[in-house]
């Protein structure tokens, strides 16, 4: 980058230059490489907790994001973040167990964000209790692998640990259930309307959580439920024949995080088929103009119905894991903040962008699960140097405002998000001149045009 | 706000006659009370019914008796509730009405009118002056400081998180409304914790008199219960009454009432007859928002202790109340929320009492306040008292 640094003196070539010269034969390929190489021998060779670290996790992330945009070969691209998430971050996690957590998590929340996304991105229906069907999920494994299924079920043993498998499908097919099942009574609202109902059903499955302890015991109430059951580890007798010793936490953590990379593999594979297909077409249309799409023909509640669907089976699927990920739920766990989290994740990454919901996730969480707790505690190391800094200040617990901040000042100077998608930005920005030649209304028609042919 | 509209739309600039004046400020306040007694009616007589039916199956307490018993206070109670969403949802149905937006916010700004109260009395407190000063006095300069509080924060949101918005896709502005709720609770948060307020603030009020016995009710041969109303609900009653005769004085007979009507109706040709759009959309916000605030103080001076999270679910309620009523119609919102109050307070009380206990009321009340407002918006979207209209293309 040093090199790029003389060219300062002409500003609009810079970027311009910096990808004819970066972008360009073997380049991106070698500086990919030695990026990728410097930030895993980084994180390999010092494995402490601490601000350093957490800057050499953002730069291994953002490297991520690289490969992503980056001019080379797709083979290239896929070997390079393969050997980088399923090699150098499992053995960097367990040297140190808390950042896989973290990254496991981020990798949860981007699993459960690109769902929202189908919703809010997509279908353009803003859903505020999207973590209703998250929540059902989550329940439906804790139930049935506590004693709490007893209590609705009589005689019935808690099932094992190896059914978690068969509950992912099931978490998929209740979470549909449930998403159309709230869904038909909601789908023919107008928009705005449409977010408080669902607002307004997520309060109620909270509710419900909260008080289904009686008359029969089905949720164990504001007291939650805890050892809820885990899957078996089939890869135990793997490590020790491979001579690899960690202690079963550690197992499960990569156990963890191997399965969300999965599930989140396959999430990005589906939403990204489905929205390149004629459905994925049909929800375009309806999030642009809904009279326009009834008359071009297509099945207008059918396809909210299908959208609301899929985000909220991504959603059961996520709250399977969730549960046995965690061991404990309670209602807390799923209340309105965190529905609101998800929505930010989705908005800063730009709606309808599947990278961009993606990196959305990612900042999202490692400012909520990383960087707030380590500024507090920063802070607090420089207060008891004798720093005159408020001892009231406790930047993590103001995730509100973080969460509030982030949706004012994204909707008010860049609504279509980090990363948006090209129709998104011709709609927000229509009254600046477009780079594209074709005007919003013509590509409008054609899009509705197809939809209804194909 | 197409029934208000239709009453202002009279030519006669001459002077109104004084019935037409007392029609246009007291006429929608004698519908409020049309609602508030068929809501007693109607509910007292479904418990009284349901009690009838089920007193068989019920042998260790007499359930009818049970039932008639409470009925008074329960009726009290629906009132306080339906004036405090009435007096919430005022502000939801003005900003609907002439933007065709809900903020979302509102919920936070009623929060901090019972904040800003908070502070004036822990103030008042610490001057050694809260037990010395007239009572009466105390009420009104806490509801006029919360007003004046509540009005210009709403005003002031509506200048930096909603006006750059106007005129983007309708999603923009309410993602950016929930932002701002979120923001102004942490804000609040932040304030009381420092101040020395915490968490859980202490509303302290003068002390306002005892409960005022209304009647004696027979319980069995010889003893009577009496049928109180506590004081801070009768101030709550009439404060709130005194503000809805205020606010349809200002909407129905002032030239700014005028104003607001016609950009509601038509905001560009509103803005063709000469009317500063943008000063009445902020003249809005900041009665919808004073209104919030008064409702906050008085929410705040009957339950004793509040906390930054205590406007969320009284505003989604009160959003229910103005969409049951017909949003943008400014009487609808205040009979939708008595409607909705009365229901709430019925099923907070009774559902334990038929139930044995075993579902608790005050927890499913919230239930079935969302459920109405699911049922509402299905079957019959234009609300209470709306009109129905088409979606323009």
């Amino acid at each position: 980058m040093a090199a790029d640094n003389r060219q300062v003196d002409q500003p609009p070539s810079f970027w311009a230059l910096l990808r004819t010269t970066a972008g360009r034969g073997p380049a991106p390929y070698v500086l990919i490489l030695a990026y990728a190489a410097i930030v895993s021998a980084l994180l390999l060779f010092n494995p402490t907790t601490g601000l350093g670290t957490d800057m050499v996790v953002v730069l291994f992330l953002l490297l991520m994001f690289v490969i992503y945009r980056a001019p080379t070969m797709l083979a290239f691209k896929l070997t390079l973040g393969t050997i980088l998430l399923a090699v150098v971050m499992p053995v960097f996690g367990v040297l140190n167990p808390f950042y896989i957590d973290v990254v496991t998590k981020a990798g949860m929340f981007a699993a459960l964000a690109l769902g929202l996304n189908v919703v809010v991105g997509f279908a353009g229906l803003l859903d505020l209790g999207y973590v209703a069907f998250f929540a059902v999920g989550a329940y439906l494994w804790g139930i049935f692998s506590t004693p709490q299924i007893s209590n609705i079920v009589p005689g019935m043993e808690p099932l094992h640990g190896s059914w978690f498998w068969l509950f992912l499908a099931i978490g998929l097919a209740v979470g549909a259930f449930f998403g159309v099942l709230l869904g038909l009574p909601v789908l023919r609202l107008r928009g705005d309307y449409l977010a408080i109902v669902t607002l307004g059903l997520g309060e109620v499955i909270r509710v419900l959580a909260t008080n289904l302890d009686r008359p029969i015991n089905i949720t164990n109430g504001a007291q939650g439920i805890k050892d809820i059951g885990r899957p078996p580890l089939f890869v135990e007798p793997v490590f020790q024949a491979l001579g690899i010793n960690i202690s079963r936490v550690q197992e499960y953590q990569l156990y963890f995080y191997f399965l969300v990379l999965l599930v989140l593999a396959l999430t990005v594979f589906v939403v990204h088929r489905l929205n390149n297909s004629r459905i994925g077409r049909a929800w375009t249309a309806i999030r642009e103009d809904e009279t326009a799409a009834i008359a071009m023909g297509i099945p207008l509640v059918r396809m909210k119905l299908l959208a609301f669907a899929v985000g909220a089976s991504f959603a059961g699927t996520m709250g399977v894991i969730f549960s046995a990920l965690q061991t404990f739920i309670n209602p807390p766990t799923f209340d309105l903040l965190r529905s609101i989290g998800i929505l930010s994740m989705v908005i800063l990454g730009g709606m309808g962008s599947i990278p961009g919901t993606m990196l959305g996730a990612v900042i999202v969480t490692l400012l909520d699960l990383q960087l707030l707790p380590r500024i507090a505690s920063e802070l607090a190391a420089l207060q008891r140097r004798g720093v005159p800094i408020p001892s009231w200040f406790d930047p993590a617990q103001y995730q509100r405002l973080l969460f509030g901040l982030l949706l004012i000042i994204m909707m008010i100077f860049r609504p279509e998000g980090l990363l948006p998608e090209d129709r998104r930005r011709q709609e927000l920005h229509h009254d600046e001149p477009e780079p594209a030649p074709e005007p919003k209304t013509a590509a409008q028609v054609s899009e509705s045009a197809q939809s209804a042919e194909g | 706000m197409a029934v208000e509209a239709t009453t202002g739309a009279e030519l006669v600039l001459t002077r109104r006659s004084f019935r037409s004046f007392m029609s246009d400020v007291f006429g929608p306040l004698l519908q409020v009370f049309l609602f508030v007694i068929g809501s007693a009616v109607v509910l007292g007589g479904i418990v009284i019914l349901l009690a009838v039916a089920l007193r068989g199956a019920r042998t260790d307490i007499d359930l009818l008796q049970g039932t008639i018993t409470i009925l008074p206070q329960v009726i009290i109670d629906g009132m306080v509730r339906g004036f405090l969403y009435a007096t919430i949802a005022l502000g939801y149905t003005m900003v609907y009405g002439v933007l065709e937006f809900i903020n979302f916010a509102h919920g936070e700004i009623f929060m901090v009118g019972a904040f800003t109260g908070a502070f004036f009395s822990a103030a008042l407190a610490a001057s050694g002056m809260l037990t010395t000063l007239n009572p009466v006095l105390f009420v009104i300069a806490a509801v006029l400081l919360g007003m004046a509080v509540s009005g210009l924060l709403a005003m002031s949101v509506e200048r930096v998180a909603y006006r750059p918005l106007r005129g983007a896709p309708r999603l923009v502005p309410l993602i950016s409304a929930i932002g701002v709720s979120l923001v102004l609770q942490d804000v609040m948060r932040m304030i009381a914790v420092n101040t020395g307020l915490g968490f859980n603030a202490q509303f302290r009020t003068p002390d306002l008199g005892q409960p005022l016995v209304l009647a004696q009710m027979p319980i069995s041969d010889e003893r009577t219960i009496p049928v109180s109303i506590d004081s801070r609900s009768l101030i709550f009653i009439v404060v709130a009454i005194l503000m809805l005769i205020g606010l349809n004085y200002l909407v129905n007979i002032t030239k700014l009432g005028k104003a607001i009507r016609a950009v509601a109706q038509d905001r560009p040709t509103a803005s063709l007859m000469g009317i500063d759009v943008n000063r009445v959309i902020a003249l809005t916000f900041l009665i919808g928002g004073a209104l919030g605030g008064a409702a906050g103080i008085l929410f705040g001076m009957r339950v004793g202790t509040i906390n930054p999270y205590v406007g969320f679910l009284p505003g989604l309620k009160a959003f229910t109340a103005a969409v049951l009523g017909g949003i943008g119609n400014i009487t609808g919102a205040m009979v939708g929320g008595i409607v909705l109050g009365f229901l709430e307070a019925f099923v907070a009380s009774y559902l334990s009492l038929f139930t044995r206990g075993q579902f608790s009321g005050a927890s499913y009340a919230d239930i079935v306040a969302f459920s109405i407002l699911i049922l509402i918006l299905v079957f019959r979207p234009s609300g209470l008292l709306g009109e129905v209209v088409t979606q323009k293309v």
